[in-house]
């Protein structure tokens, strides 16, 4: 009995230490959960529906969330959205325009010049790649609500020769 | 001395219990308030005559299922509103991609599409739901309610369930 005492007096400081050491652990990656949801996280971005502004086969750009948290988000910026065909997957576009705006876009650019009009519900955005011929954007499946914005992209970080403001 | 030093230890306490309890109820639990009937006999099933929010139910919400979208008929989730982005909304969602719904006070069933859901509430008069503002993509969805927390009397697990007069064809 006693030496069972006797071993756990001899442990107690290093599973003290440890809990401690992983209580540290857990809230630095609280702070990084919280600074990748709320502030700011790099996202790879690939594919060829935003030529020329994006490179076809990936780039490392920072996405801010405090802009769409506050309702900032506006026409021309490029933005990472969640896709509404499928809400594991995110999609990069540029919002060309916003609620009770109306647009007018080409609806099948590389067949031929017919194009349609239409207005933006309320609460709801219009996105398109910058390479109309090569994206599935807003002119597939409509306007997009707001709430699937998931930020804004305003700094390329890779590769590093076009490092700088998207 | 003493002062500022225990202040800026219990500022090193907030910060961390707030940290910590931001990411919990991210990434795994989170209690929401009930507002409003449109889920009664669910939520709220009396209309009170008070406007305070103390007689609200309260529900847990479970955000592990966000993880791979995967939702089944009857699921009673939170999703943020696709006409105001700053609002949520409680509803049952009683349709999934490709199913059909057919469309109130017409002729007409439309065919859910692919990555979205169709959400109703259990009290179809009081309801502001996918029979206003269509399908909402499943992106929208915020989490899964699972149990009932408060009042202590209603405590208790979610059904999962379908109103018959809801069933889609």
């Amino acid at each position: 009995m006693s030496r069972l005492f006797q071993f756990a007096r001899q442990w107690k400081p290093i599973i003290k230490e440890g809990f401690s050491q992983s209580f540290l652990i857990a809230k630095f990656l609280c702070l990084l959960h919280v600074t990748n949801t709320h502030v700011c996280t790099p996202v790879l971005v690939y594919g060829p529906s935003m030529l020329p502004t994006l490179n076809l086969t990936g780039d490392v750009v920072l996405v801010e969330h405090l802009s769409q948290k506050f309702g900032k988000v506006g026409p021309g910026e490029v933005v990472v959205v969640r896709s509404p065909e499928n809400p594991r997957k995110t999609v990069t576009k540029r919002i060309v325009a916003v609620e009770g705006e109306s647009v007018t876009f080409l609806v099948e650019p590389a067949l031929s010049d017919r194009s349609h009009t239409v207005v933006v519900p309320r609460g709801h955005v219009w996105i398109q790649g910058d390479n109309i011929y090569s994206s599935r954007d807003s002119r597939q499946f409509g306007p997009v609500p707001y709430g699937l914005i998931l930020g804004k992209a305003f700094w390329r970080v890779w590769p590093p020769d076009g490092f700088g403001s998207l | 001395m003493g002062t500022r030093n225990f202040l800026w230890n219990s500022a090193k306490k907030f910060f961390t219990i707030g940290l910590i309890g931001l990411t919990v109820s991210d990434r795994y639990f989170s209690i929401v308030p009930v507002r409003g009937y449109s889920m009664s006999p669910t939520f709220n099933p009396q209309i009170s005559s008070y406007t305070g929010s103390l007689t609200d139910d309260r529900v847990l919400v479970e955000k592990f299922c966000l993880e791979k979208y995967k939702f089944s008929c009857g699921d009673v989730v939170v999703f943020c509103s696709p006409s105001n982005h700053r609002e949520m909304h409680i509803k049952r969602i009683t349709a999934l991609p490709g199913d059909w719904i057919s469309t109130p006070h017409s002729y007409d069933a439309i065919v859910v599409p692919k990555g979205h859901c169709w959400v109703e509430g259990d009290n179809s008069v009081f309801s502001l739901d996918s029979r206003s503002f269509g399908p909402i993509p499943l992106g929208l969805v915020h989490g899964r309610v699972t149990h009932i927390v408060w009042p202590p009397q209603r405590v208790g697990k979610v059904d999962k369930r379908i109103p018959q007069e809801h069933l889609p064809f």
